[in-house]
């Protein structure tokens, strides 16, 4: 699957087969210890990020889950 | 006005397979209107939930009728983000998910709740919820109905890329090695998409054979 950036997205795929192993081996096992992928996602980060700044990309300050308090009904 | 949709299902695996494969669903046959996926954020907490933001762009496929009347809304696709918690010892993952942009036109909101089946453990429950609006005046009412019915289609797409992931997942626990070498893909995936759909058959016969889940809320 491709990045917003598109010098991104061989960064993409290494961050991602990094982490669908962490995810199945240690996290959904309750397993805390460190997560072997920081780096890679540092690196993943810092150009992914670049991307979205330069394409305007609203996402700056939107609260987690925001609209999900807005919403009416249950 | 909005428009309100609520759906519950069954998805016939387990809840750590479901889990893996929401990471691993894009792309697949389905999803051709995803253009890119990103994860803009993440972190696991101290109680070992882990949250991320994911932020995916897609197509803006407007009906004829209305593409006449917002031109401008042709040239950008949407952005969406998702907003997702992953709790491994309740065995549940949240999502959330809405658009950005094109708001004016249209908001489409919708919650998801995966959860390991309390009858059948080998099972995982999907709840989703979704709200449709627009703010367009004296346009509300149709573009409200398209939302909904693209909106359906679309779950109906995702089921599909779902239950597409969930089957590349190797049942030997190596969920991380999805895709093979270039020259076995097509075979595979119209393996895949069979099985996928042969699942899915299963899926709707079993859902009929079963007592009466509450039915679509409009």
């Amino acid at each position: 699957m491709n990045s917003v950036g598109e010098g991104c997205t061989d960064l993409k795929r290494e961050y991602d087969q990094c982490f669908n192993r962490w995810f199945a081996e240690k996290f959904l096992k309750g397993d805390r210890s460190e997560d072997p992928c920081t780096e890679m996602f540092k690196k993943y980060q810092s150009c992914v990020q670049k991307a979205i700044k330069e394409k305007d990309i609203p996402i700056d300050g939107v609260e987690f889950m925001g609209p999900n308090k807005e919403k009416p009904g249950s | 006005m909005v428009k309100y949709f609520f759906n519950e299902t069954d998805i016939k695996s387990k809840w750590d397979h479901v889990f893996s494969a929401f990471w691993q669903r894009y792309p697949n046959p389905f999803s051709t209107h995803v253009l890119t996926e990103d994860v803009v954020f993440r972190k696991v907490t101290e109680d070992h939930q882990l949250v991320t933001r994911r932020l995916l762009t897609k197509t803006n496929r407007l009906p004829r009728w209305a593409e006449r009347f917002f031109p401008t809304n042709l040239s950008r696709s949407v952005y969406i983000l998702e907003d997702s918690v992953v709790d491994p010892i309740n065995k549940r993952l949240t999502t959330y998910t809405w658009n950005l942009n094109h708001t004016t036109l249209m908001t489409v909101r919708e919650r998801c709740v995966f959860q390991e089946s309390e009858n059948r453990p080998a099972w995982t429950e999907l709840k989703r919820e979704a709200w449709i609006s627009s703010g367009v005046y004296g346009f509300s009412r149709p573009i409200q109905e398209f939302g909904l019915a693209r909106f359906k289609s679309n779950q109906a797409k995702a089921m599909k890329g779902l239950e597409y992931a969930l089957a590349n997942l190797h049942g030997d626990g190596q969920p991380w090695h999805l895709r093979d070498s270039v020259k076995d893909a097509s075979e595979k995936a119209k393996e895949t998409v069979l099985a996928a759909s042969e699942k899915a058959k299963h899926l709707a016969s079993a859902a009929a054979a079963s007592p009466q889940k509450p039915s679509q809320y409009v």
